[in-house]
């Protein structure tokens, strides 16, 4: 009887492994927590379980093939998974995608960045026991992947982007089915937050949890929604802009107490600004070739390069090292999740166990990335 | 004899089987209801699989529940292990046998002159299932989910507590029976003038059972399945009938005191005697069958409590609104004022 000596030695702490078989860790998180009743003394996150060694995988493949291996890391966004690889490889050879290529790369970006926020929020929710929600956003995010599947056949690991450009031109009819669900989305969007935003107990649950101002939250290095519910205006779409985003308008929605409720405000303005650039995009959509002229065999010059875009959950980075041959020397990704992962035990200290759910799914994090 | 006989033993035996069984087949079933009212309310079909529109689903739940492994947790206390699912089901049972579901003689088992008396001591009975259940575990999530029980169960019996003292003010009995004769012989039925009481009462009945937005003992995110993560097969089965039948009660509890148990609206107002042609015992089933929906409306609509609030909201909020209520309640009758 462990738990009855413990308690019989005087032992008023307790350790508790939260996961990686566990409801609310997002996948296969695993937490130490040292609680005390119900109050956290220390959590200590353990990764490692979904690690595929796709960073050495990248070495092994060519250029083109690494695309489907970034499509795995964060399972729910892989096409802004993509849109940083193919962006590397383009910034180190030097190619100029064309603007079709660019607007369809920011629509289907814009497009996983909701679907991604919306798997976010109906996790979140449920983790923090609102049933509902998870299943009223999932039919919107039903729609994405189906614009998705429509467009390049898959709905989650999509492979929809090459060096160089898209690999297809949007399929007939795609823009005006496109269109139709962004005008949507808000009436949508106001439905979910009717059942959150103003719920006193959703807001008795994220309000004050997880603070993390904005001095802390960026020597912790995060990025991303966390960052910006801390009341930092930093967007890489904004400050390094990348495909057309420079052609269109959008806000940076920020917090201001970096609690837990500000992070969810944060993304739920930043599903609406999603739709704002959707909108332009479609219609702006310039005419023209979808690919850029690129050798057969893709062999970018001796050098390295880091490249990053703005994903749903923060920065992802690529750094790439080319030796001049067709397969990358090295390369290193730098996945928010796992960055911001870092401050979790930061955030839970002094809260209750119930809080740490609320936590993990403040930080949207996706193991398959944390891990790689 | 054979009169004393059929009076004191047949007839009370025969209706308690037909009590149990059907209360048994009334929670089972309500987790069929509950499956398919939430799907609705989430855009999903819910159960449909097994039988006409699932109906037999909670037939073919018991059953994989029967044939399931029974497993004990190898460093569980064997003895308290088994005595807690007992010790939850037991009681929830039992209370069924004061409530009255219709008018004398028959509708009810027995009409004690403490019934309300007697619920409360029995239903709190349960709570040494949650907890000693969640300590013979073994289990750090079992534990946690047993001790969040104890804290919220004790908290919320008080605030209960005086609700229900406010109804026996008006009421003047502690008979179920003679409270719902009462709100006859008053006119109206007591959710009218103890309104906050019955708010109370129902917040509190909904903490009592566990359930959304305070079902933070079994709260799946945060403590897998709570107190009974160890528990499988039929012991399994008997804390889920145990907490849809503690469902009924509350709701049966809330019936009887608040909305007049079989009575139908407005008792006394000649012009809707044609309601009469509805039996009492229907009027009974309906009513609590409205508050099983909200029950179930609720689960469907709110987050879960974090535990300290939880605490907070009984302690802080429902507890002084409680004494005001009873005392301004306790003012207007020995004011002789009549409800």
């Amino acid at each position: 009887m462990p738990v009855l000596e413990a308690v019989l030695a005087g032992s008023e702490e307790m350790e508790v492994s939260f996961g990686p078989q566990h409801p609310a860790t997002h996948g296969v998180l695993r937490l130490v927590l040292k609680v005390d009743g119900e109050r956290i003394v220390d959590a200590k996150p353990i990764i490692g379980y979904l690690h595929r060694g796709t960073e050495k995988l990248f070495e092994r493949e060519t250029y083109p093939q690494c695309i489907p291996h970034t499509d795995r890391m964060d399972y729910t966004a892989a096409a802004t998974n993509n849109q940083g690889f193919v962006g590397a490889v383009e910034k180190l050879m030097g190619i100029t995608i064309p603007p079709r290529a660019a607007y369809i790369r920011m629509i289907l970006a814009e497009l996983q960045r909701i679907a991604s926020h919306i798997i976010w929020l109906a996790t979140h929710a449920l983790d923090i026991g609102a049933v509902t929600p998870f299943f009223y956003t999932f039919e919107e995010r039903e729609k994405i992947l189906d614009l998705f599947e429509e467009y390049c056949g898959a709905r989650l690991t999509l492979n929809t982007m090459r060096i160089g450009g898209v690999p297809w031109d949007l399929p007939e009819g795609w823009t005006d089915r496109c269109r139709k669900f962004v005008e949507e989305l808000p009436r949508k969007i106001e439905d979910w937050e009717r059942l959150l935003t103003n719920n006193r107990i959703w807001k008795a649950r994220t309000v004050g949890v997880g603070v993390i101002d904005a001095e802390k939250a960026i020597a912790w290095g995060l990025t991303g929604p966390p960052l910006r519910g801390s009341g930092v205006q930093w967007d890489i779409r904004k400050v390094f802009p990348y495909d057309r985003y420079d052609e269109v308008e959008f806000d940076i929605p920020v917090g201001t107490h970096g609690d837990t409720y500000d992070r969810y405000l944060v993304r739920m303005e930043e599903m609406r600004q999603s739709v704002r650039i959707i909108r332009q995009c479609l219609d702006k959509l310039p005419d023209g070739p979808v690919m850029a002229w690129v050798p057969k065999v893709i062999r970018p010059p001796k050098g390295e390069v880091y490249f990053s875009v703005e994903g749903p959950k923060g920065e992802l980075g690529y750094y790439i090292v080319s030796d001049g041959g067709v397969t990358p020397y090295r390369v290193r990704v730098r996945p928010p999740c796992f960055v911001n992962l870092q401050a979790l035990p930061e955030l839970v200290k002094g809260h209750l166990v119930a809080d740490v759910v609320a936590v993990i799914g403040t930080l949207d994090i996706v193991l398959g990335e944390i891990d790689r | 004899m054979n009169e004393l006989l059929w009076t004191y033993l047949a007839l009370p035996l025969a209706k308690i089987l037909v009590i149990l069984l059907a209360l048994v087949l009334l929670a089972a079933y309500m987790s069929w209801f509950e499956r398919k009212l939430l799907a609705y309310m989430q855009i999903r079909l819910g159960p449909n699989r097994v039988g006409p529109k699932g109906w037999l689903q909670p037939i073919a739940d018991a059953l994989k529940l029967f044939v399931k492994e029974d497993l004990t947790p190898s460093f569980g206390e064997k003895l308290v292990f088994l005595l807690g699912p007992c010790l939850i089901i037991v009681p929830a049972l039992v209370v069924f046998s004061v409530i009255p579901f219709g008018p004398s003689p028959h509708l009810f088992i027995t009409d004690v002159n403490i019934g309300v008396l007697f619920i409360l001591a029995v239903s709190s009975i349960g709570v040494y299932g949650i907890i000693l259940g969640g300590w013979a575990s073994n289990n750090k999530f079992s534990l946690m989910g047993g001790l969040r029980s104890a804290a919220q169960l004790i908290s919320y019996e008080v605030p209960m507590g005086f609700a229900v003292v406010t109804v026996l003010l008006l009421a003047k009995s502690l008979s179920l029976v003679r409270i719902v004769e009462a709100q006859k012989q008053a006119g109206v039925w007591f959710v009218l003038p103890a309104f906050v009481a019955f708010v109370i009462y129902f917040i509190c009945g909904v903490a009592e059972t566990n359930r959304n937005p305070f079902d933070l003992p079994e709260a799946e995110s945060e403590l897998v399945a709570g107190y009974h993560t160890e528990y499988s097969g039929m012991k399994f089965a008997f804390y889920f009938l145990a907490e849809y039948a503690n469902m009924v009660v509350v709701s049966c509890m809330a019936t009887v005191m608040f909305f007049g148990g079989w009575l139908r609206p407005f008792p006394n107002v000649a012009a809707l005697a044609f309601l009469d042609a509805i039996p009492p015992l229907v009027w009974f089933l309906l009513k609590v069958a409205g508050f099983l929906f909200l029950y179930i409306w609720f689960r469907g609509t709110f987050p879960r409590y974090r535990f300290d609030q939880l605490m907070g909201l009984g302690w802080k909020v429902l507890l002084p609104v409680s004494l005001v209520n009873l005392l301004v309640v306790a003012a207007f009758v020995a004011a002789g004022g009549q409800a």
